[in-house]
């Protein structure tokens, strides 16, 4: 039996080798990786939260996250009112924007989606987190004065959102050459070879790289609030299952013990 | 009606209780009939303990789902939204929620489990068929189930696989457009849709599959259960003790309960570690395009149904106008062989030949479209006849010629390999390898009347194989 289950293994495993060997890689720029020691930062996740507020919550907004529930990462409901929320609204309030989607239609192209769980629903399997992603996305626009908004983006291309970040992190404009195509002899293809900064933002590279990173980390945090929860009562209910099963194995050992 | 029965006098409170409900319900009875005095082979090993995990899923299944209906809105613009709600502002909401979706793909996890067990030791042999065909029937009330449950949290994954599978019934010739309405009670998926899909979900589906788990207990505790060597321990000829019971078999309560207690204690291991360290599981339990609202206007890019569905979904799409072709090649053959060699009277023969034109001509006529949901539901159907199609004289794999075990292990690699390329976009390459694996599918069961007696089987013991533990 355990010969037959490891064959079924390793016929299996050299079956989906095969298989995803055919399988082409999906198009795209690699995704940089998002420094996951941020999500265990509150100061970094409470300067996401002011940067989300200040910058993104203008038009998009976050329709399933309440304003109060910004105390899991440690900020008191004072503090909230003071320096994260306007006048009209109340701490119990999602994070809602008024922005006319008429308008939205004429500025962007469409309504910008709602950011409550856009790390969630960002991620790929065969590239990366969700937060992957965003961290990759924020810190690849470029100017393109053939969009409508003067700008573009390396990892969503023809992006309806312009550069909202642009004067923290500077103008840059992509330089693209033509190089000859390896699979169509007499054709070129645009190769991208890095950014050049135009004019210089308020923050150094380092500086911005870090202030996405801290966006990235409360808009990770915001798809899910309980996830540190969630992980702090997992390991305490595996260690109770862990006592559970070995009560049970010899339980069931000494039960077993009179079959003969 | 049963003799009615007087406690001894003085006897404890709890005595004259149950002897009063004795004398009303069968309380001791049942619980003698099916758990104390069950007597089930003393060689299960480690397959079976699908059957009770099975239940315990079904259980979560169903205490999680309660507690979600009492704060989900079936309502296309509010669906979204309470589900975010449950997961954020419902006092464990999210841990009610992760329970009952990863409780959805451990459910399939045990149940194809359950039946590959059953499939290895020949447990749907006579005198068991009944129980296979009500586990069938369970089988495709789960589907059911996981479908119309999979519309409600209405993301994009959700409507668009609700899209794609519904509009496949419109291929059906003649009633398919009206029967793809009748469906969706719209004509694209949408709130009315989503209404009766939840009804489903939670009143009439699981309903009848309660019935049906009922019918397959009761079914199996009437035939007794088998076992990894398929020999019979009730059987007129089987050894019994002085009071009747089987040598070889043992009461399920208390061995079965403190052996299925340590298997469920290992099974939350898993089930809990997924549920708070990995709830999407990479995206194969909770896809991430799942998480932006549905939008009847935007088509993703690639619509892949849950992993449990894939292996179906595959064979659905590897059924294209050169399959139907290959089908066509395939019964003309087959009836030309029958009608040279097969031993049937000529008129049969003559009906064969005429049955096969039809069919070929069927198969021209209409939409390869069509024959892909033909093909997928057949693939589930076909699992119902299996108690007939199986006439090896040996139960048990353990017996039967080695080269059936490799048969066994082709067919699972090729279940895996479909359900690995059902998640992947289609390519050339892999709806090649997905055709070759739909044929060997069909193939391993319509031709097991055939294959499955030829070979020398091993000489089955009289008594079960027990190695005291």
């Amino acid at each position: 039996m355990k010969k037959l289950i490891a064959t079924l293994l390793t016929s299996f495993l050299l079956g989906v080798g095969l298989v995803s060997g055919a399988q082409a890689a999906g198009g795209g720029i690699e995704w940089d990786k998002f420094p996951k020691e941020k999500l265990a930062d509150t100061a970094s996740l409470q300067n996401g939260a002011k940067l989300f507020v200040n910058y993104c919550l203008n038009c998009h907004a976050a329709a399933f996250m309440r304003y109060n529930r910004l105390r899991d990462i440690g900020l008191t409901e004072a503090q909230i009112k003071a320096n994260l929320m306007f006048a009209t609204e109340k701490v119990g309030d999602t994070m809602k924007v008024s922005l006319d989607p008429n308008n939205a239609k004429e500025w962007f192209g469409g309504l910008p989606p709602d950011l409550t769980v856009i790390a969630r629903s960002r991620a790929d399997g065969a590239k990366g987190s969700g937060a992957d992603y965003l961290y990759t996305y924020l810190r690849s626009y470029y100017r393109d004065e053939t969009k409508a908004t003067g700008w573009n983006n390396m990892a969503f291309p023809s992006v309806g959102m312009p550069h909202v970040l642009w004067e923290l992190q500077g103008q840059r404009s992509a330089k693209f050459v033509e190089e000859a195509d390896a699979h169509a002899p007499g054709k070129t293809v645009h190769v991208f070879k890095g950014y050049e900064q135009l004019t210089p933002g308020t923050m150094s590279t380092l500086q911005y790289d870090n202030a996405v990173a801290d966006l990235v980390a409360y808009l990770q945090w915001m798809g899910e609030p309980a996830q540190e929860q969630r992980f702090r009562l997992g390991v305490w209910v595996l260690l109770f299952l862990s006592m559970l099963t070995v009560i049970a194995w010899r339980l069931n050992a000494a039960f077993w013990k009179d079959i003969k | 009606m049963a003799e009615f029965k007087e406690a001894p006098a003085g006897a404890p409170l709890g005595e004259q209780l149950l002897t009063w409900v004795d004398n009303r319900f069968p309380a001791s009875k049942l619980y003698k009939e099916h758990m104390s005095e069950y007597y089930a082979p003393k060689n299960f090993n480690f397959w079976y303990i699908f059957g009770s995990l099975a239940l315990l899923v079904l259980v979560i299944q169903i205490v999680t789902g309660i507690f979600l209906v009492m704060h989900y809105k079936p309502d296309a613009a509010l669906a979204f939204a309470s589900v975010e709600y449950i997961m954020r502002d419902v006092p464990w909401g999210w841990l009610i929620r992760y329970m009952h979706s990863t409780g959805a793909s451990a459910f399939f996890v045990v149940v194809y489990l359950h039946m590959f067990r059953g499939l290895l030791y020949g447990s749907y042999r006579k005198p068991r068929e009944l129980v296979w065909i009500f586990g069938c029937g369970i089988f495709l009330c789960l589907m059911a189930e996981a479908f119309m449950g999979y519309l409600l949290p209405w993301g994009q994954m959700s409507y668009w696989g609700a899209q794609v599978i519904v509009n496949l019934f419109a291929a059906v010739p003649f009633v398919g457009p009206d029967l793809a309405l009748l469906i969706r009670g719209d004509y694209v998926v949408s709130d009315a849709t989503l209404n009766r899909f939840f009804s489903f979900h939670v009143i009439a589906v699981p309903l009848v599959l309660l019935g049906l788990v009922v019918a397959h207990i009761i079914a199996l505790h009437e035939v007794g259960s088998n076992n990894p060597d398929g020999v019979e321990i009730k059987g007129p000829n089987a050894p019994k003790d002085a009071q009747g019971h089987p040598l070889d078999g043992i009461p399920f309560h208390p061995y079965y309960t403190v052996h299925d207690i340590f298997a469920v204690s290992l099974f939350l291991m898993v089930f809990t570690a997924i549920i708070f360290f990995a709830p999407e599981l990479g995206g194969y339990f909770l896809e991430y395009n799942n998480f932006i609202p549905a939008d009847p206007l935007k088509t993703p890019l690639h619509i892949a149904p849950v992993w449990y569905f894939t292996p179906f979904y595959s064979m659905l799409r590897a059924t294209t106008d050169d399959l139907v072709t290959v089908l066509c090649l395939i019964t003309g053959l087959a009836a030309v062989l029958a009608f040279l060699k097969g031993r049937f009277p000529g008129a049969a023969k003559v009906g064969i030949l005429v049955a096969a034109v039809v069919l070929i001509a069927l198969l021209k006529t209409f939409d390869a479209k069509f024959w892909g949901v033909v093909v997928m539901g057949a693939a589930v159907i076909i699992l119902f006849f299996l108690p007939w199609l199986d006439r090896s004289p040996v139960k048990s794999i353990r017996y039967r010629p080695d080269w059936h075990k490799w048969m066994y292990v082709v067919f699972v690699l090729f279940f895996f390999v479909l359900g690995y390329l059902g998640i992947k976009p289609p390519s050339d390459i892999g709806t090649f390898i997905a055709q070759v694996g739909t044929l060997f599918y069909f193939g391993f069961f319509l031709l097991m009347p055939y294959w499955s007696q030829i070979g020398k089987p091993k000489p089955v013991p009289e008594r079960v194989t027990f190695h005291a533990h």
